[in-house]
Formats: structure tokens, sequence, C-alpha cells
């Protein structure tokens, strides 16, 4: 199956009648024409024309996973870094430990990490994040990096893909979160070849059989290394 | 200001053991370094440095003015460091901090103190010199400002030239009196390994820092230590050998940026 | 202050060659910066200004967080070395009030309601002056806005027009605008031609604002496809396969 051909678009770029195509996410409305908000690749599915963004911040949505980086523990909650424009907030009754009132330092102090998912996010961007799933913990041991949250799900991969052959092909484990930090745990080698590997990625996210490429490329390694 | 997670330092900290660093390189190996130098028309010496990632520019301004007065027939030098915003998230605009106002002191010393700028030469007549003013100005802070600042600062001054026709003091603007500069390296000290040029995540959990100026023949011209941690007499003199044999190499860089 | 030289002489030839309704060089590079969420180099003249967008990120001191949109921060500063005279560092009276209508007209075209609470800081640095660097650097703080992937109704554009001699010209250079008779700098939303940032000082008559600003918009509108090339020339490369 051949790939749809990428186009790239820019903040104010045209995109289409409101009369004919519906305006998805990334894209405004002005005066019954479709625009673009940002920079991004145009994507069209089932009539809705969509800009994906190539970058920004991430912007916090329910039910995402999360590595999420304490700042502070207060007497009932903690604050942390989720990389958003704002902290989140753990409050005790949503980790799953029995933590006594004032005793939460014990449990996550400032510069821990943690595997969180995101709870609720109101009107004025209050989050609220939950260690409260069997996926969710302390984490201990391993490496954190960063990419652009716009290139995670090219990380991920199509149902996974590209994470599945990082794993086996490094025998690390590793846990992507949504905000684009990147956990990696395995020996040193394995670290190293993922460290590489995903900025490989990060460079040629746009770029056409990258699965493949990827593939080739670790199973050389591999290879070489016997 | 950025957290950093504790996963990070223990990550760095276990390859230090092992002798290695996230990025591979040896503990007295540097990142690419490279200089360019005249990049800014209305300065009278500049030059923009990037080591990695790390940018800085330095702009030379010249002015005729007073001696200090402990000094009458000297001209004057002073530094200043901007950390701007634009440079790093962390970077808060305002009046400068004490992280900009020891770079400019350091690589003050590095310059003035060690005479590479031959101060006496730029008397012009009893209360009239040349006052010389390096404006260091971080573009991005990707690790060791230190050294990106001096360095850039060096270029800057040995692609200078005095503006004597626009002061109408001569006929041709001349390049300043230098002398052979000392180059400077910077090391820091996290979980007991010291490494040399360090990269921003090295920088944000170092426990101590070391800047080293040495010149041509190998001598000590300035030293600067940081942060408040500790470093044992054996660390200092490692130290100080990486930066005279670093120093070596850097000088050759400098020498062919400024063309000799 | 007037002088006897003559800005513009009787075929329309400027001091440095240009015709009157000519811009001065402009070279434009985005996301040149490491750290920024976003950033670009530009080249407008003798001017060279670097731009770099820090956000949305969390609004500090907390006292200026607005609870239903996101306070976009310019700050417009010059470097000490950027002028003939050395300029001591730190805000001045002018840089203050750059800063103000830049950050005012980034806050028309920015999607601010998408980000309650938050704050986006666009940082100028002039690097070498020559007249005009309020329009580069607003320019620049355009692309870096766009390479940050913050979402804008447009991508900001300037420009400025000026009186020289009796005469309108566009973009005006640094004896054009120390002798010259007006400057109007100008910045619009090139897609609607809605006016972002109008400031003016010098003497014209309504005839000569019309004509000024109609220079100044068409000029914004060259300068505006320089920004679009640029971004599209960073990002394309990412699409091609080795």
């Amino acid at each position: 199956m051949s790939e749809e051909k990428r186009e790239i678009v820019i903040p104010s770029q045209f995109l289409g009648d409101a009369k004919t195509d519906k305006a998805g996410r990334g894209t405004f409305i002005e005066d019954g024409k479709i625009y673009s908000e940002r920079l991004g690749v145009l994507n069209k599915n089932s009539g809705y024309i969509n800009v994906i963004p190539l970058k920004g911040r991430y912007d916090p949505v329910e039910g995402d996973f999360v590595i999420g980086i304490v700042e502070e523990a207060s007497t009932s909650s903690w604050l942390v870094d989720i990389n958003a424009p704002y902290p989140a907030l753990l409050h005790v009754n949503e980790v799953p430990w029995d933590v006594d009132f004032g005793e939460t330092e014990k449990y996550l102090k400032h510069g821990d990490s943690i595997m969180a998912k995101i709870l609720q996010v109101d009107v004025s961007k209050k989050i609220q994040i939950t260690l409260k799933d069997h996926n969710l913990y302390k984490i201990k041991g391993g490496h954190i990096i960063y990419v652009e949250p716009s290139k995670v799900p090219r990380v991920i991969g199509k149902k996974g893909s590209m994470i599945s052959l990082l794993k086996k092909y490094t025998r690390c484990r590793i846990f992507v979160g949504q905000n684009g930090r990147i956990w990696i745990d395995g020996d040193d080698e394995g670290i190293a070849k993922v460290l590489h590997t995903i900025r490989k990625i990060e460079d040629e996210a746009l770029s056409y059989g990258l699965t493949d490429r990827i593939e080739n490329l670790l199973k050389k390694d591999a290879k070489d290394v016997r | 200001m950025t957290v950093i997670p504790s996963i990070k330092r223990d990550y760095l900290s276990k390859l230090a053991e092992q002798g290695k660093r996230a990025d591979g390189r040896k503990f007295d190996e540097y990142r690419k370094i490279e200089i360019e130098t005249g990049v800014v028309s209305k300065a009278e010496g500049s030059a923009r440095v990037k080591i990695g990632n790390t940018q800085v520019l330095v702009g030379i301004k010249m002015d005729v003015g007073e001696p200090y007065p402990d000094s009458p027939e000297s001209g004057v030098l002073t530094t200043a460091a901007e950390l701007v915003p634009l440079a790093s998230p962390d970077f808060e605009a305002g009046p400068p901090d004490a992280d900009s106002i020891e770079l400019a002191r350091v690589v003050d010393r590095g310059v003035r103190e060690s005479g590479v700028v031959d101060l006496e030469k730029l008397c012009i007549e009893p209360e009239k010199v040349w006052i010389i003013f390096i404006d260091i100005h971080i573009l991005d802070h990707d690790g060791n400002l230190f050294d990106a600042a001096s360095l850039a600062s060096l270029a800057a001054l040995f692609t200078a030239k005095i503006p004597a026709k626009r002061f109408e003091l001569g006929e041709k603007d001349y390049p300043l009196p230098l002398k052979d500069p000392p180059i400077s390296c910077t090391s820091v000290k996290y979980n007991g390994v010291v490494v040399l040029d360090p990269s921003l995540d090295e920088d944000q959990i170092a426990e101590a820092r070391l800047t080293v100026a040495t010149d041509k023949s190998g001598d000590i011209r300035a030293m600067q230590k940081g942060l408040s941690g500790s470093f044992t007499k054996e660390e200092i003199k490692k130290v100080i050998k990486a930066s005279i044999d670093n120093g070596e190499e850097i000088r050759k860089i400098l020498d062919r940026s400024i063309g000799k | 202050m007037k002088s006897d030289i003559k800005l513009i002489d009787s075929h329309g030839k400027r001091l440095d060659g240009r015709k009157p309704d000519e811009l001065r060089k402009i070279k434009i590079e985005a996301g040149v910066l490491h750290r920024a969420d976003g950033s670009c180099y530009l080249e407008w003249g003798g001017n060279k200004v670097l731009a770099a967008v820090y956000g949305p990120r969390e609004a500090i001191p907390k006292h200026t967080q607005n609870p239903l949109k996101a306070i976009v921060n310019a700050r417009y500063n010059m470097a000490a070395f950027s002028v003939e005279d050395r300029k001591r560092p730190g805000p001045d009276r002018r840089s203050r009030e750059i800063s103000k209508v830049i950050s005012e007209a980034l806050e028309k075209i920015v999607l601010t309601e998408k980000f309650p609470r938050a704050a986006i800081d666009v940082n100028i640095e002039v690097l070498d002056a020559e007249a005009g660097t309020r329009c580069a650097g607003l320019t620049a703080a355009g692309v870096a806005l766009a390479d940050a992937g913050i979402p804008m109704r447009d991508i900001p554009v300037a420009c400025a027009a000026g009186k020289i001699d009796g005469q309108v010209v566009l973009d005006l250079g640094k004896e054009e605008d120390n002798f010259g008779d007006a400057d109007l700098p100008v910045a619009i939303s090139p897609r609607t031609g809605e006016i972002l940032l109008l400031q003016m000082d010098g003497h014209l008559t309504l005839k000569e604002f019309d004509k000024a600003l109609d220079m100044a918009t068409n000029g914004c509108n060259i300068v505006s496809d320089l920004q679009k090339k640029a971004i599209m020339d960073k990002y394309k490369s990412v699409l091609e396969v080795e």
C-alpha cells in the first residue's frame, strides 16, 4: 500500500471550504473558510481536514499516559512536571499507597519520576493525574530522554510496530509517555542503541518507509555484534 | 526552573563509574568547536563560538575616556555578560545575577589580568585612554558557557580594530596590542568523576566546577572553582594537565580562525 | 538634526542605490537554536536579529496569569555591541516601549484562548542594528512562533515606510532614518490585511500617509512570502528520504 503524499502546512494556510469539508483538529474557520492554525502535516480523514502538529509543547488529554517528574511534595498532594504549560496535581487519594497526612515526602520527593495517567483536565487547564492503574508506578533505574511530543506517534509506530522493533532488538524495557518523555532500561549497550535509534526516528520522522529502514538498521547491528 | 529527574543523575553517575559519558565522549574530550569572526558590523571586533550546540556571541566596543585613578597611563578593559532569556528556558530577564557576574569576571581574569591586552599601549595622552568593552551575549546554552565565552572573547579581541578614524585619532584603524592568550578549559565533577567540557546534562548535575586558563608555555594564568562541591588535590592536578593538553589543541583552532 | 545630505536624487535613486519602493536585502532562517522551542535568525539590510520562543509555559509570577487565555510576553533587547556607540546592557525606555507594542501585536494573532493561565515568551535580540530593528524583530518573532508550533491565526509580519526629501519611500535605511522627514513602521496579518502595529513619527500629509501605509503594507506582503519560504525550507527537508 503506497503512502499518501505528506504535505506540510503553515499557520494561515487555506485548506478548504467549510461548506464542502469539515474542520478537524489544528484548524480554524473564518468566513466559511478552513485554515491551518499551526505548522504541521495535512491529514484528510473521513471528510475531516486535520493538521497534525509538527512541533509544540505537550497539550494534556484525559487518558494519556505520561512520565512526570515530581517538583514538590505538599501535605496531601504532589506537584508534578509533565512537560505541559502547567504542573499537574497528584492527590494522595490517587496513589496506590496509604499515605499519612504530612508523610507525602516519604513516598515521592523532588526529582522522582513516575509513570502516570492524566485523570482530568478542566476548563482552565488545571490538570490532575493518577497512579492508580496497574501499569503505573514510581520509576526506578534506567534513563529518561525527551523527544518532541509530536514525534511520539512515530516512536510508537502503527499499532506499536516501531516500539516493538526497538524492544525486540535491544532487549530493553521502553515506556513512551505521550508528553514526549521516554524511559529506557536495559544493559548499557541496549540503552545506547535505543537512544541512537530514537534520535534517528526523530530526524526522519516524516520520511517514508521509516519502519523498514529502522528494522534493517537494528537487524544489521545485531548481526555485527555476532 | 526545570527539575532534573534523579534517574538522569543516577544514569550519568552509573556511566561515569564505568568510565563513560552519556554522549560517548572520553572524559577529557571536547565537543566540536567552531569559531566565526567579524560577525557584527557595528562592533569593533566580534566572534561567535559554538561548542557542540552551545553558542556565544561576543562583541568588542571601544571608546575614549579617563583611566582608572590608580593606573593613569593604562587603557581600561571591562567585561560584562548577558545571560539573555533567549538562550535557555531557565534564564530570566533582569539585572545580571551572580551567575552572569561570575562568568564575566572569570573571562575578564583570563583576558585582562593575564595581560593578553597590553593596556600600557592604550594610553593616548595623559588622562585620555582607550576603553575596551567586552560584551558576552549567550545565544544558546547547552553546557560549558565559560569556555565558549572565553574563546569568543579572545577571537573577538584578536580580530578587533581600534577605531582611530572615527575618533579622529589616526588615519587608519589598527589592531589591538595583544600578547599570546591563555586558553580556558572548564571541568565539572559529579559522582567522583571529573569531565572536561561539560554537556548541558553534566552542567546541571555538577557538584563542583573548575576552570583553568593556561598559556603557550603550559603555565597557569587564571583559575576559578565554582559550585559548592569540592576537589581533591589530585583531581585539581589532573584537571590542570588536561587543560594544558586541550588548551594546545584549542589554541590551534583559535589561531586558524583569526588567520594566524 | 537635518543635514545637507541629499537622500534621494532626481531619478529616485537613494543613497544605497535603491529605488523608492525597493526593500533592503533580507535573509531568514528558521529553527536555528537548540534550547528554544522555536527560533529564527533574520538579516535585513544591516540588521541582524535573533528571535526565540519559549512556551506555552507556566506564567510566572502567578499574579500575571490570565485565567482565560495565555499572555504573550515579547521582550525586545539590543546587545551592547549592536550600535555604533555602545549601549549599556539592560532595558531602556525605548526597548520597553517596543517590547510592549510587539507583545500587543502578537497577542492579537496568537490563539491565546487555547492556553489559559500560560505564557508565551518571545525574546528578540538585536545583534547588529541599522534602522528598522522593531520591524525586523517582529518579523523574526513571527517565524519563531510558527517554528515553535504555537497556534496562530496568521504569521505576523512588519515593514516600515517613510519620507525622505519630501518623497515617500519604502524601508528606511540608516541615514534615511536619521535625516528623513517621517518614519512609519507597520505590522500586519498578511492574510486579512489587519493592522497589528502602527507607529509614526515625523510629518506626513494625509495623502502622504495613505501612500506610505500602502507602501509599507506591500512591503509586508513581500516579506511575508520570505517568512513562509524560510519555514518551508526548514521543514521540507524532513520529508525527503536519503
